[in-house]
């Protein structure tokens, strides 16, 4: 009896803030039919904002990767001091307001702040790619890193230190031995910042500007759509966004290793 | 404490060289340091601008002082739902069994993928003004936390889950075996083993819930002293011109975000210290 209790109790609280919602976006944004909603996505605003997106995550993503894979090296092979400063930093984005990380953008590459010199010299990072490109970087920073470092203290030093013996150069240590064992960690780490880097809205929202056609991201679309009275805009917009979420989920559970 | 050291031994002479990794390390230290220490000590630099009596003044700000409490108290009933529900999901998504379990797991993935934004509006659509329920919760506070519970959902289920796949049922057996209720062998058993997770998921769904803007903003109404949280608030200083009051306020919730930070990895040695024993 309490089974019961307990499993209907939990699944009436998932579908009440979860599921309803997101399938009621969906009723909405198809309720004038398919043909409406494909008009309200495929405007150039709509368009320019989904290419603009998904550039600053082709951006982004490859270089967390990347550097994600150094970071988690160097905390779980280094040993150095402050190799624990260096941990905590990696969280930081998890734990802080995206709209300070955006504060902190502005205040840094403004007028007046340490490097708003840039801005003089023809670089311009606000209000522009380079800001939008950094905004997303720091909120989406920490997600390989954390998928790969329990992974690499896994599966230890030994089979690189016999490479290593026998003959192999460091990167082909790296390329053979290390990087295969990460490889899945590494691929859904890469999903979880894509998520991150697609739907980022606060971070992104104060340093952007937020010019239609220009400077504005999909997620920035659809609260200007929504602010604008153009409601079809933002459930249409919203849908694209939802859909590329599930597509997320989905890859994450064919990546999950299988434990159990 | 002999296998640490040789831990460590066997960690120094690693499988890379030491020049890989020193360059490792200052390519990490660089990148962390230019993209997320370097905004942050600019924004703490900008809070102190003209001196701490300047900052305290911006930072107790009537109207910072109300967000900054509507926000705080929203967070903890807000981690206090999700440390129950949370705790009851991973329970029955680990010991139950129904039809369309896998379905019911996957999906509590989605507060991660889905952009901020939709869900606020996803929340708006179905309990604000125009609800096919006719509830309408939009610029309340009840809105505000239903928006905070909707992003902050996996932390705990997430956290609890694989502890919670790992514990040995034999354990539970012999206590109601010898007697114990279902409640007690809860109390007593599972849940003392439960709880470093349940409070690491609660301290990260409370940062979020701290913190959270996107899913917020639509819902929340942002009026002054009644329903405008914290992040909207520095946001609106931001748009406003006031940069200095926006970089006072955040840098007090910089520091809750240490603090939990600090919590969380507090939690994270008393599970290790649980597994050795």
């Amino acid at each position: 009896m309490s089974r019961y209790v307990l499993r209907f109790g939990v699944l009436g609280y998932v579908a009440l803030v979860l599921l309803v919602p997101v399938g009621f976006v969906f009723y909405r944004a198809f309720e004038h039919g398919f043909a409406h909603a494909w008009q309200a996505v495929t405007t150039p605003e709509a368009l320019h904002a989904l290419a603009l997106t998904l550039l600053i995550a082709a951006i982004a993503v490859p270089v967390n990767t990347i550097v994600g894979v150094i970071l988690a090296l160097a905390l779980v092979r280094g040993r150095f001091a402050g190799r624990g400063v260096l941990n905590a930093v990696v969280d930081l984005p998890l734990a802080i307001s995206p709209v300070i990380v955006g504060l902190g953008l502005v205040l840094l590459y403004g007028r007046g702040g340490w490097l708003g010199g840039l801005a003089d010299s023809g670089l311009k990072i606000l209000f522009a790619l380079p800001g939008m490109v950094l905004a997303t970087m720091f909120v989406s920073m920490p997600f390989v890193v954390r998928e790969v470092v329990p992974v690499l203290r896994e599966i230890g030093i030994e089979q690189e230190q016999a490479a290593e013996t026998l003959g192999a150069a460091p990167f082909q240590v790296f390329r053979r031995i290390t990087f295969p064992a990460i490889r899945g960690a590494v691929a859904y780490g890469v999903v979880l910042t894509t998520a991150r880097a697609i739907g980022e809205f606060g971070a992104v929202s104060a340093v952007s500007g937020n010019v239609e056609g220009k400077t504005q991201t999909l997620p920035l679309y659809v609260k200007a759509q929504f602010d604008g009275f153009d409601t079809s805009g933002a459930y249409a917009a919203s849908v694209v966004l939802a859909l590329i979420a599930i597509a997320v989920v989905v890859s994450l559970r064919v990546l999950q290793p299988k434990e159990h | 404490m002999a296998t640490d050291a040789v831990v460590v031994e066997r960690r120094a002479g690693a499988g890379w060289s030491r020049a890989g990794g020193d360059l490792a390390r200052g390519v990490a230290t660089a990148y962390l340091s230019l993209v997320v220490l370097l905004p942050l000590a600019a924004l703490v630099w900008s809070a102190r601008g003209s001196g701490l009596a300047e900052f305290w003044h911006q930072a107790t700000a009537p109207e910072a002082v109300a967000a900054l409490e509507l926000t705080l108290g929203l967070a903890a009933v807000c981690a206090l739902v999700n440390a129950v529900a949370g705790t009851a999901t991973a329970w029955v998504l680990v010991r139950d069994r129904f039809p369309g379990k896998g379905l019911v797991d996957a999906v509590i993935d989605l507060p991660f993928a889905l952009p901020t934004i939709v869900a606020g509006l996803t929340l708006l659509a179905l309990y604000g003004p125009g609800s096919p329920f006719g509830v309408d919760v939009a610029f309340t506070r009840l809105g505000i936390l239903l928006a905070l519970l909707f992003v902050t959902l996996p932390f705990v289920v997430r956290a609890v889950q694989p502890v919670l796949l790992e514990l040995d049922e034999e354990m539970e057996e012999a206590a109601a075996s010898l007697g114990a209720r279902p409640v007690g062998v809860f109390r007593r058993i599972v849940f003392p083993n439960l709880l470093p997770a349940v409070l690491s998921g609660v301290a990260l769904a409370f940062a979020r819930a701290v913190g959270e803007f996107g899913a917020v903003v639509l819902i929340s109404g942002n009026v002054p002293y009644k329903t405008e949280v914290s992040s909207v608030y520095i946001f609106g200083q931001l748009q406003s011109g006031n940069g200095s009051g926006a970089a006072a306020v955040s840098v007090l919730l910089l520091a809750i975000a240490l603090g939990v930070l600090l919590a969380i990895g507090g939690f994270r040695r008393w599970r290790t210290r649980y597994d050795r024993v």
